[in-house]
Parts: C-alpha cells; sequence; structure tokens
C-alpha cells in the first residue's frame, strides 16, 4: 500500500485513546501523523513538569488539561484530524458510552486497576472491538524484552515486567517504544493486515 | 497433559487442573492477575472451581503500572 492508499483507509477510522500520559500522548501523536481521521481522548490530569521527561507536551503548556494540550499539540501537526476530547475520570459507563463507536481502543491508563476496568468493560460489553494495552514499560534498556502478543481481540505491547518503582522511573525511550508498538499494532488492525482480524473476517 | 500457556506449550500431570493449581504450579502470585481459558476470561471467584483441560489455551496476564 502506498502512503496515499493508507490515508484514504485510516481517515475513515476513529480511534480512542484512554488516557493521555506517555503512552496515550505519544500513540495519538504517531496516529495523527499517518492520517487517523478522529481520536477520541480521554484523561482528567493536567500537565505537570514531571510528565515531559516522557509525555508528548511542552514546558509552556505546564497547568494546562493534559486533552487540550495534546489536542493542540496534534492540529500543530495535522489539522485534519478530527478530535472528541473528555476531561474525566473514566468509569466503565464512560468506556462503554464514548468509545461504543471507535473502530480501536488503546489503553494507556497509568494503574493497573483501571486497566483491569477497561479490559473488562470490553470483553464483556464491546466484545467485538480490539484493545490494545501497554503493559509494562518503565526503565532503560533491555530493548528485546519488549514484545507484543494477542489473545483474540485483546493485544498487549511491553515487558509484562517492569511496574513503575523509585528506582524505575517511566522514561521518554521505552514509554515511547510501547506508545509507538501501540500505534503500530492500530494500524495492523485498521489496515486489514492483522492475522486474527483476517482470520475473523473470513 | 499439554496446554498453551501464554503461548508456550507446557506439560502437567494428570487430565484436568484449576486455575488456582496452575497458579501455584507456575509460581504466579501476581496481584492484578487477568486469566483467559480459550478466549474467556475467568473471574477471580471461579480459580478454585474452573478447569483447565488437556490442549486448553490458557492466558496469564499481570497488570502492572505504567502509561
Amino acid at each position: 500500500m502506498t502512503f496515499e492508499q493508507i490515508k484514504q483507509i485510516l481517515k475513515t477510522k476513529t480511534v480512542g485513546i484512554a488516557g493521555c500520559g506517555g503512552l496515550g500522548s505519544n500513540c495519538a501523536v504517531a496516529l495523527a501523523r499517518v492520517g487517523i481521521g478522529r481520536l477520541i481522548l480521554a484523561d482528567f490530569d493536567l500537565v505537570q513538569e514531571g510528565n515531559l521527561n516522557r509525555q508528548f507536551y511542552f514546558y509552556d503548556q505546564i497547568g494546562m488539561l493534559k486533552v487540550t494540550a495534546l489536542k493542540q499539540n496534534i492540529f500543530r501537526i495535522n489539522p485534519d484530524v478530527r478530535i472528541n476530547t473528555f476531561d474525566i475520570r473514566l468509569c466503565q459507563s464512560d468506556i462503554i458510552e464514548i468509545y461504543g463507536k471507535c473502530d480501536v481502543i488503546v489503553e494507556a491508563f497509568d494503574k493497573p486497576e483501571m486497566k483491569y476496568m477497561i479490559l473488562d468493560a470490553v470483553h464483556n460489553h464491546m466484545t467485538e472491538k480490539h484493545l490494545v494495552m501497554g503493559v509494562g514499560m518503565a526503565g532503560w534498556g533491555d530493548n528485546n524484552m519488549i514484545h507484543t502478543r494477542q489473545s483474540d481481540n485483546l493485544i498487549i505491547c511491553g515487558d509484562e515486567i517492569n511496574a513503575i518503582a523509585a528506582e524505575c522511573p517511566p522514561l521518554a525511550p521505552r514509554v515511547g517504544v510501547v506508545a509507538n508498538m501501540q500505534a503500530n499494532a492500530v494500524l495492523e488492525i485498521l489496515l486489514g493486515t492483522n492475522d486474527k482480524q483476517i482470520h475473523s473476517e473470513n | 497433559m499439554k496446554i498453551i500457556l501464554n503461548n508456550k506449550i507446557e506439560e502437567f500431570t494428570g487430565d484436568q487442573i484449576t486455575i488456582n493449581e496452575l497458579l501455584h504450579a507456575k509460581t504466579f502470585t501476581f496481584r492484578m492477575l487477568v486469566i483467559k481459558v480459550n478466549g474467556q476470561m475467568i473471574k477471580k471467584s471461579e480459580y478454585d472451581s474452573a478447569i483447565v483441560h488437556d490442549g486448553d489455551d490458557v492466558m496469564v496476564l499481570h497488570l502492572i503500572s505504567g502509561g
């Protein structure tokens, strides 16, 4: 496929981004660059100085709502992306409501409880939808431990080992790798080159 | 019996095992686990009763902080 053909497909697609921290902000930007049609962004938090070591925000955006700042940044890259923002702390019914019409959902939460909540919501209430999760990206190095695996419509990206800790902080390189792996998995689904997707359509 | 555990073939004695027995055998002791057997999510309350049989495809996912 040429980039023109890819853009023709992607401009008809909607991706939900659940959480706009290190994973969500970088994944959303990658999808915007390649011409995704619509992004649905949700995060309740404000940009803080400590986020700038990995999240796609700028120093002069400190104090802004992340969803507002991210929308600004995406428009500076690709003004054709349609963006819906929700500055809320998502609960299960919100997830079902605001991401119900998405083609794919990207899980980009920080807390394991939230990761469980969205997995449970998609598995029980949106069974046909692909969910691309980020699990394990703190620290540095160990490139080859980062992987992707799939079980039906659930796709996991990360090392599945390194949780955040005082001695194992989340940093731009590794968080960026996983965020872009998630975006790459989304493309595979949307462009119809994901094996499971092809299988389910046959 | 042979099962697929996280995409790898694993062998266990006997012809069935409960989820809890499987978790103990593999020393999965994490707090926030997601377990799928042949695509079906297993609730925590069912770990003692849900049975894994020969040939089953089991996914054990440990949800950890970071995003």
